[in-house]
């Protein structure tokens, strides 16, 4: 599992540590690219995105009270989408206006020769939730109970 | 996030195995954990701070507990059990619960010897792990249209039994005798069934297994020849819960509890604390909604059964597989407990903590009832599994609750780090153990070394009181899910 990834200086994603679970952070230049980035931590705990083909596109949008609400919202959904489709996502596209989210993932069906998928994720949590800018750059984490 | 600081929730020892986080701040009631000296110093603080939180909760009576494996988990600690009086404000929270809810251990006897099956180990070994579905993505041969979900939500393993998936007999030896009374499938979101739909009969992934265990040990004798174990027996024991449809159930509780404490007037030091009273719409629906996710880990773990079942008839035709019992850690029920002389009904929540009601209690199976009912401890799969049995003693000490397992020691990605997959398979096969897995890499997070020693969290369970060690168990076949 590949656990730390950085595809340009300004973005990236990494897993932290917590007990049982596991801490999922992405970071970016916007709010926007850190949500795709811990979308994309979400996925590497499952298994690796960069073996994910993104044949298949889906389309979400949700609402949320607070961004960090929102975090937790968009990935519970997709958890939701992964588990009831029997997909991997490996690439995102997310756009937020003020509390809404609109989102576009890319991926495949769960190919477990390819994949090797490691565990199911079962929900985003709200602990260590935390989606704020620092020193110019967004951060969006939290944990996931596996 | 809290309004507690860890650095003033060191508990003080008030025993061998006994200690307290005195009442404080916005503190109801103490906290009290239940361990040796050793088992707190390799807590978290965390641990405290949520013990101690739990203890804010409106209508909280006694203490909140935390077991000799409590570890830092969301709002409550995991090994948190805390009960509360709906008449005096009482809450019911998701926290307390867990997102795996009902996640719980069966245990069947087989009428066959270890030496029986470790003469068939690989090729039981290979039938159950093609025969049981386990790991990401695996989905079962049972797919529910919405009536059926509905049944299944309704009855539990009473349903699966009435399906032909099992005996009656399993029902008696199951808690609630296999079916939670007052589930309520409306109050479960068209998104939870749909997560479930293909999901029965899977064992799911991360902790969860199923094994094949030898009696290696028996530590009362009395009690043991209760529960039909004997030295050198062979048995196999399952560690699931109720799957996608329960942490959908959890997932969108906790957003909603989170939302409404507010609007009940709750002030929770964490947000994770999230909570609802018991007579109020949100804690009703909750109940209702979480009642109907334990019918399905009953019913889950019922049919997981029945497919071992059919592995054994071809495999091991000999054996005959009777259920010893089957119980939750994962919970909230409501219990009668006396308090302070008097009796009352009390919503007790167990998260990660094992329902431990001692001889006698009328809601142990009869056939088991003189010896207590039997406390399931799963373990590690390199290491030991433990049953143990509830005693009068723990009925007044933690409203009749023990430890759970082990607990880990280290994180997933600790552990990822430190082993491969291959080399655990091969250390164990070496010691007579054999796993299979469609995960390599699940297996190296699930290293025995990732795990807090089970012996020492049974031992200090043992000596708190809580209950009682009745025999050891040591893995021969281990399906990781």
């Amino acid at each position: 599992m590949v656990e730390r990834h950085r595809d340009r200086d300004d973005r990236g994603w990494e897993h932290f540590e917590h007990g049982a679970d596991v801490g999922i952070r992405g970071f970016g230049p916007t709010v926007e690219i850190a949500f795709e980035q811990a979308a994309l931590a979400l996925v590497a705990v499952v298994a690796d995105p960069e073996t994910v083909r993104p044949e298949t596109a889906v389309e979400f949008a949700c609402r949320a009270p607070d961004t960090e609400i929102l975090l937790v919202d968009w990935l519970n959904i997709l958890v939701y989408e992964m588990a009831t489709r029997g997909m991997l996502f490996g690439a995102f596209d997310v756009r937020i206006r003020g509390t809404r989210l609109y989102a576009t993932a890319r991926g495949e069906r769960v190919d477990v020769a390819r994949h090797a998928p490691m565990v199911e994720v079962k929900g985003a949590t709200f602990t260590a939730l935390r989606v704020a800018k620092d020193d110019g750059r967004w951060v969006a984490q939290c944990v996931v109970d596996v | 996030m809290s309004t507690m600081t860890a650095s003033g929730l060191r508990p003080i020892r008030r025993s061998d195995q006994e200690w307290e986080i005195p009442r404080q701040g916005d503190m109801r009631v103490p906290a009290v954990l239940f361990a040796t000296a050793e088992l707190i110093e390799a807590m978290e603080d965390k641990v405290f701070e949520q013990a101690a939180n739990v203890a804010t909760l409106p209508g909280i009576i006694g203490a909140s507990f935390a077991m000799p494996d409590a570890h830092w988990g969301y709002g409550f600690p995991i090994g948190g059990v805390a009960a509360f009086d709906p008449d005096e404000g009482g809450i019911i929270s998701m926290g307390g619960v867990g997102f795996d809810i009902s996640c719980g251990v069966r245990t069947l006897l087989t009428g066959v010897s270890a030496d029986d099956i470790m003469a068939r180990q690989k090729e039981l070994a290979d039938a159950l792990l093609r025969h049981i579905p386990a790991g990401l993505g695996s989905t079962g041969a049972i797919t529910l249209d919405p009536a059926e979900m509905d049944a299944m939500l309704a009855g539990g393993a009473r349903w699966a039994v009435a399906r032909g998936w099992g005996e009656a007999a399993d029902l008696e030896r199951t808690e609630e005798r296999g079916c939670m009374a007052d589930a309520r499938s409306e109050f479960v979101s068209a998104k939870a069934k749909e997560r479930q739909k293909r999901e029965m009969g899977t064992l799911g992934s991360g902790n969860h297994y199923l094994e094949v265990q030898r009696v290696a040990e028996v530590l009362d004798p009395a009690a043991a020849e209760v529960y039909g174990l004997h030295l050198g027996d062979a048995v196999v024991t399952i560690h699931c819960g109720s799957r996608g449809l329960g942490h959908q159930i959890g997932t969108e509780a906790l957003r909603e509890m989170v939302a409404t404490a507010d609007r009940y007037g709750i002030r929770v030091p964490d947000r994770e604390l999230a909570c609802a009273p018991v007579h109020s719409e949100a804690g009703r629906h909750y109940l209702g909604a979480m009642r109907a996710a334990i019918n399905c880990a009953l019913a889950n773990r019922q049919i997981i059964t029945h497919l071992t079942r059919e592995v054994f008839a071809t495999v091991l035709p000999a054996a005959r597989l009777d259920q010893l019992y089957d119980v939750s850690h994962n919970t909230c029920k409501v219990e009668e407990h006396e308090v302070d002389g008097r009796p009352r009904n009390l919503y007790v929540h167990r998260k990660g903590a094992t329902r431990a009601f001692g001889p006698g209690h009328p809601d142990v199976p009869e056939a088991l009832r003189s010896a207590g009912q039997p406390v399931l401890i799963g373990g590690t799969m390199g290491t030991a599994s433990y049953v143990l049995r509830g005693t009068t003693e723990g009925m007044g000490k933690a409203f009749g609750s023990a430890c759970h397992g082990a607990g880990r020691a280290l994180s997933r990605r600790a552990a990822g780090k430190r082993w491969y997959g291959r080399q655990i398979i091969d250390q164990l096969a070496a010691e007579g153990i054999m796993v299979r897995s469609h995960s390599s890499r699940g297996i190296a997070e699930e290293a025995p070394g990732a795990y807090k020693d089970v012996t020492a969290v049974v031992d200090a369970a043992d000596a708190a009181g809580l209950a009682r060690k009745v025999v050891r168990l040591r893995p021969m076949i281990c399906i990781k899910g």
